[in-house]
């Protein structure tokens, strides 16, 4: 009698066990494909390298898988998002992807560290890096953060930050490790805390002031715009493979149509900012549909107006990140890169032939009358 | 070999009939394990409001270090208000499910990595242990690696194991995200099983083994008539452990890894709301601890079946 009883619970928890597993598998199915369309026989699968989870700061190329860009050039694209703990230049370098987004600064450091990867397009021209005070802590200058608990998130974040520092000659304050939230300067554990225009200071904006019962309003804060200070450095922008770029033809043409469909995936995003935040979220991104949007305009926002045409990076811009990169130092006094990177580090070659086609399809690569869309937050980024 | 089993539980122990008719109740009710286990959730539950009522607005720091958390809104919501939110839909998006079930539906996508990285660290385990029993000298030489395992920060295997993955061929069937950090789950899983079945297999009295010997039982049915069946209280708190580090691994990994779908890339997603949602990154976190229970849960029907075994548990 009791043995049947364990018996059957023995079964019952085997068969839980099945049950669970199938669930996994069939979720895995829907979700990790990042988007991909049906892969053809002959299409060319292609990967790209996120440098976070799946949220609208990429809408461009998950535009370009919605619409169908990809698929026109002859690609599968598969998106891959990131966590915690992935470098996408070093998942590049380590041939796991074939294309990865990245900051200029943080890939200037692994190329010289040995990784062989090549700037290829740059679609942000601006940072949206910013340091947010609240307008009562009398922060409103660079100078004011001496003696100030700075945040930081770290991990190569934190470059313009010291840039804006070194520059402006403070050298006493308290460098704070930032958690990916904002409760640290809401509740004062930090004085100025880092934030992206397109996601933490949103995050501001939805939260509920508790002294007026209202949402938080740009007035409340005050705001350090490295763009301002003259310390930007260049932030996502596409990176590919140098050893293959050099000498693998096939290689060659794929990145100059994976450049095409993805630049005219922003141009998608620009001129469609809700259907591209709406693609977005279809995608797997939990973001609230008003935070969402808020992002995909921010960063439109960083893209247009293009001085030079999408993609295309402005020689002046880079050589004013790789000298920052020379001379900033961080608090143990060390500094991205110690020479100037090798002349692989980066080529316009292959943007110039993909603007040279979209130029030919008609599609504006500038957005010179580019204006941005008013979004407004609602509570939690709903 | 006497099946006189001392009682196992206080409950159990209260309850004799001299106790008086209301301890007697008491103790009736307190045998029925889901109701305990909904007291205990309760007596949580409690606890933090009691906490959240009583202690200091701001916490309490010694010079940097904080030793007591915040009680403020947005550091520590009211239990009902996470309640009510898992009610809610996620986000305000048309058509968006409610919190609970997107919860639930990551947690079955983690629960599914977690089994599978459980099962293949306790085979990797189990297969350790025989083979270090076996041969001394491979005890000698792999048991400081297998404690040694353990020192790895996952921060560092994560993308290690991810790469590795990538990369690799099996035929018909190419490496998914999922395996990585199930990989990455049973790595952390197979250590308390190859410790603990060794301990196991290493327990029964030199007086069994040599009357074994006189039989001339060779050495595969001294396994499998003396070694292993001796062997099962020291492996059921192993398996737990192992549970729990399935666990623990795969959220972990997730969070490392960023795989789309389960419980870790969920309370890194929603932590974009601790500000402005507070409620909200604490229903992944609920979701994770549901998943614990399950798994130990899911290992003790698997005590029950192995019952016959299991005369006195071992604590490990």
């Amino acid at each position: 009698m009791r043995t049947t009883t364990y018996r059957g619970a023995a079964v019952a928890a085997v068969a839980a066990a099945g049950l669970l597993l199938t669930a996994c598998s069939s979720t895995d199915g829907a979700e990790a494909s990042g988007g991909g369309t049906a892969a053809g026989d002959d299409l060319t699968p292609v990967t790209l390298q996120l440098q976070w989870l799946t949220q609208a700061q990429f809408a461009g190329y998950y535009a370009a898988v919605d619409q169908g860009y990809y698929a026109d050039e002859g690609l599968d694209v598969q998106i891959v998002p990131s966590g915690g703990d992935v470098v996408p230049q070093d998942a590049l370098a380590a041939g796991e992807v074939d294309y990865a987004i990245a900051w200029v600064p943080k890939v200037l450091g692994s190329i010289e560290q040995g990784a062989q990867v090549t700037h290829v397009a740059q679609v942000f021209e601006r940072s949206a890096t910013l340091q947010v005070a609240f307008a009562d802590s009398g922060i409103t200058s660079v100078a004011d953060l001496a003696g100030k608990k700075v945040g930081s998130w770290g991990y190569g974040n934190e470059w313009e930050l010291f840039a804006g520092l070194n520059q402006a000659g403070v050298e006493d304050f308290e460098l704070v490790t930032q958690a990916f939230d904002m409760l640290g300067l809401l509740s004062g554990d930090i004085d100025a805390a880092q934030a992206m225009t397109y996601n933490e200071y949103a995050q501001l904006l939805e939260t509920v002031d508790p002294d007026t019962g209202e949402l938080y309003q740009p007035e409340d804060f005050t705001v350090i715009d490295w763009n301002d200070e003259g310390v930007a450095m260049l932030q996502d922008a596409i990176w590919a493979d140098a050893a293959r770029l050099a000498d693998d033809e096939e290689y060659q043409e794929t990145t100059v149509k994976f450049l095409k469909a993805s630049l005219k995936g922003w141009v998608y995003a620009r001129d469609n900012p809700q259907e591209a935040a709406d693609i977005v979220t279809a995608a797997g991104s939990t973001l609230g549909t008003s935070h969402q949007l808020w992002m995909t305009n921010e960063v439109n926002k960083l893209v247009w107006p293009s001085t030079g045409g999408i993609g295309l990076v402005d020689p002046a811009a880079w050589d004013r990140t790789v000298a920052l990169a020379l001379e900033t130092s961080n608090e143990t006094g060390a500094t991205i890169i110690t020479q100037e990177p090798p002349d692989t580090a980066y080529t316009s070659e292959y943007v110039e032939r993909a603007l040279a086609e979209l130029a030919e399809e008609g599609v504006d690569t500038f957005g010179a009358v580019f204006e941005p869309i008013d979004v407004e937050l609602a509570e939690g980024g709903n | 070999m006497s099946t006189a089993t001392a009682p196992t539980t206080l409950a159990e122990a209260v309850s004799s009939p001299a106790a008086p008719a209301a301890a007697g109740r008491v103790a009736r009710l307190l045998r029925v394990r889901p109701l305990v286990a909904v007291l205990a959730a309760f007596a949580v539950a409690a606890l933090w409001e009691a906490y959240k009522l009583l202690g200091p607005e701001q916490g309490w720091s010694l010079g940097e270090t904080r030793l007591l958390p915040r009680t403020t809104a947005m550091a520590m919501p009211h239990t009902w208000d996470v309640a009510a939110r898992l009610l809610e839909p996620v986000s305000g998006a048309t058509g968006a499910e409610a919190l609970w079930v997107a919860v639930l539906r990551a947690g079955a996508s983690s629960a599914g990595i977690a089994l599978t990285g459980w099962a293949i660290g306790v085979a990797v385990g189990a297969v350790l242990a025989v083979t270090m029993q076996r041969l001394r000298v491979v005890e000698s030489a792999v048991l400081p690696l297998v404690v040694l395992s353990q020192t790895v920060p996952l921060i560092a295997l994560a993308p290690l194991v991810r790469s590795w993955g990538s990369r690799l061929e099996l035929g018909a069937v190419t490496w998914q995200p999922w395996m990585s950090v199930a990989v990455i789950a049973s790595y952390l899983a197979f250590f308390p099983v190859a410790v603990g079945m060794l301990r196991g297999l290493q327990s029964p009295d030199t007086i069994h083994v040599e009357l074994m010997r006189a039989y001339g039982a060779g050495w595969w049915t001294t396994l499998v008539a003396l070694r292993l069946p001796a062997a099962v209280p020291h492996l059921l708190p192993a398996l737990r452990l192992a549970a729990a580090n399935a666990v623990v691994g795969t959220v972990v990994a997730e969070v490392a890894t960023g795989l789309p779908g389960g419980l870790g890339r969920m309370i890194l997603e929603f932590a974009n709301f601790a500000a402005s949602d507070p409620p909200k990154p604490w229903a992944p976190i609920l979701g994770a601890v549901a998943l614990g229970l399950l798994a130990a849960g899911l290992v003790a029907l698997l005590g029950r079946a192995l019952h016959r075994y299991r005369r006195t548990e071992v604590a490990s």
